[in-house]
């Protein structure tokens, strides 16, 4: 018995520690948003919070003239948002179609799609700038867009999903006189809103996150998005320590906000993405 | 399709009224599909192919070369000494990072999974990472935990013990710019995989413990013997995706060293070497493109190798 005690107050140890080193970057990056330049380069020694919260540091990131923090961040949601949508629709129709379609050559076209799974989206960039490039998408939202709107994994997890659906549903509908695209429209969707929330804000998160792609297509300041901005802090030759924390902080807003209204879907879709079956 | 289905069909014939032509299962997968399907093609399938060709090619600032190379471009990139050592340093980091980052998501999940109270809190925190991008993590370790001055957080700890301040990224032996870069990607990834494990760990049926316990099997022994097993399909999954993942490592290596002076010779992962080569200065698609296909298949002996080892290529596809 009382090795059990001993054993639950060691897990809760080990999780308490966890838990407070997982929190420390954001603790630094609050800090780091609210303290004054001298505070921040501070040669000597570390200032665990400022006493005087520099709120304007906020208003001041906006008006930096050499990253243009406010335009990028429209881009990028521009981008987060179309991309989501069209990957749901996209991938999702092409889903059930491989989930339901008795052609013959279904499967075959399902493993071409497994096949450039494979292949990490990463190694594709220079021939996929190339194409890009060749199409006259450089700095464009086209150009940011268009490229990442097919995903394999969202339309393999979207089949694995479908797969599961129950029939007996969609039979019903189609003895109803619908048709497959009628079904998928009201019978299908409606009844996988939470497996597509998940997809969504996989993708959402993905998308606003992303910094390769967009840093070979924004060549131009006004196809920066604010990851690319935020990089542009980092490695400048004038280090602007409160200016780069507090916009690193504003780009976290909308995702911040995102975990904490939709923190059980989010959760709840990782779970069920299907990796596990 | 059923039989009574396919016979009334082909009695009725092409002429009957009652066939449309919306009835064609080739047109609905196609509109279902097609779409998918095309933009893959344009975007993925054709790109890689081109690259494939130019990688042949003298390809420098066009991508409609003439002036065929034959193996010349692969043979610079494998005599190049600075390709072959980012090569090396990304096996490394790989064989590095995807099992640490495999353990202790699991050791993770296995702790939140067995806690009674604030199981939800645990959870949260450990997946909160998630939110945060890789240029975000990289510029809180370069500036704030790990800045070099004393004035950095790390350096500022370690002082208390009575060490002296260390510039993390500014120096190469020994090479703290590792703990630097293998840290970010850590604390980016764990919550994410636990949470996969954690479902994973839900699913293990309870009477399989129950059963175990009286056969004396409890703690370590049953992880090992009936935890571990059921976990397979989800360890496997997991594995790759990590494997993925640190393949297209670029991020935070790219965050966490460059300077207006550029990137610096050493932890130079494979993408960093080809993004300047491709788009850098000289513009050489026909190197790059070399370097992607090699790199390409490194790829998938890893896949393969580490797919051989866990037992993910048995499995069937559904």
């Amino acid at each position: 018995m009382r090795a059990a005690v001993g054993v639950r107050t060691a897990r809760y140890l080990v999780l308490s520690v966890a838990a407070l080193i997982f929190l420390v970057p954001f603790y630094l990056l609050l800090r780091g948003a609210l303290s004054t330049e001298q505070q921040l380069v501070g040669i000597d020694h570390w200032t665990w919070f400022p006493s005087h919260p520099q709120w304007s540091n906020f208003a001041d990131t906006f008006r930096n003239s050499t990253v243009p923090l406010g335009r990028s961040m429209i881009n990028s949601l521009v981008i987060a948002v179309t991309q989501t949508v069209l990957v749901l629709v996209i991938s999702g129709m092409a889903g059930y179609g491989l989930a339901r379609s008795t052609v013959r050559y279904a499967n075959a076209v399902f493993y071409l799609i497994v096949a450039t799974l494979l292949i990490p989206a990463a190694v594709t960039f220079v021939p996929s700038f190339v194409m890009v490039s060749s199409l006259g998408w450089v700095s464009t939202l086209r150009g940011l867009i268009i490229p990442g709107l097919f995903q394999s994994l969202a339309t393999f997890l979207f089949r694995q999903y479908f797969l599961g659906f129950p029939k007996e549903l969609e039979e019903a509908a189609r003895i109803d006189g619908a048709g497959p695209l009628r079904t998928f429209l009201f019978i299908v969707i409606p009844n996988s809103w939470g497996f597509t929330a998940a997809i969504a804000t996989i993708t959402f998160i993905g998308s606003w996150n992303a910094f390769l792609w967009p840093l070979v297509i924004g060549q131009d300041q006004s196809a920066w998005t604010v990851q690319v901005s935020l990089s542009t802090y980092i490695t400048a030759q004038s280090v602007d320590l409160s200016g780069m924390f507090s916009a690193a902080l504003v780009s976290m807003v909308p995702l911040l906000l995102m975990f904490l209204f939709l923190q059980r879907w989010i959760v709840a879709g990782v779970e069920q993405t299907g990796i596990n079956e | 399709m059923s039989e009574q289905a396919l016979e009334r069909a082909t009695a009725a014939g092409p002429a009957s009224p009652r066939r449309k032509w919306t009835d064609s299962p080739h047109l609905w997968f196609w509109i279902f599909v097609g779409p998918f399907v095309a933009g893959l093609l344009v975007f993925v399938v054709i790109p890689i192919l081109w690259s494939v060709w130019l990688s042949f090619y003298d390809a420098r600032n066009t991508v409609t070369p003439t002036h065929f190379v034959g193996f010349a471009n692969y043979s610079r990139m494998l005599e190049d000494p600075s390709f072959r050592s980012s090569l090396v340093t990304f096996v490394l980091f790989a064989a590095f990072i995807v099992p640490t980052t495999f353990v202790l998501s699991l050791a993770l999940a296995v702790l939140v999974g067995g806690a009674r109270h604030a199981q939800a809190f645990f959870r949260s925190v450990f997946f909160l990472p998630t939110a945060c991008s890789y240029v975000v993590a990289a510029m809180i370790w370069r500036h704030s935990l790990f800045g070099g001055t004393a004035a950095g957080m790390l350096n500022t700890v370690i002082g208390w013990f009575g060490a002296a301040p260390i510039a993390w990224l500014s120096i190469v032996h020994p090479p703290w710019y590792w703990l630097v870069l293998v840290t970010v990607r850590l604390w980016l990834q764990v919550g994410f995989f636990m949470v996969l494990f954690l479902a994973a760990l839900q699913r293990v049926p309870k009477h399989l413990y129950e059963a175990a316990a009286l056969d004396g099997a409890t703690g370590w022994k049953a992880f090992r013997y009936i935890t571990l097993p059921q976990l397979r399909a989800t360890s496997t999954a997991v594995l790759m995706l990590l494997l993925v993942n640190a393949f297209q490592a670029f991020d935070e290596f790219y965050n966490v060293l460059s300077t207006t002076g550029g990137y610096p010779p050493y932890a130079r992962p494979p993408l960093v070497y080809l993004f300047n080569i491709a788009l850098g200065n000289g513009q050489d698609f026909g190197d790059g493109s070399a370097g992607a296909v090699i790199l390409t298949l490194i790829i998938a002996i890893f896949a393969v190798l580490q797919g051989r080892l866990t037992g993910i290529g048995r499995r069937g596809d559904t």
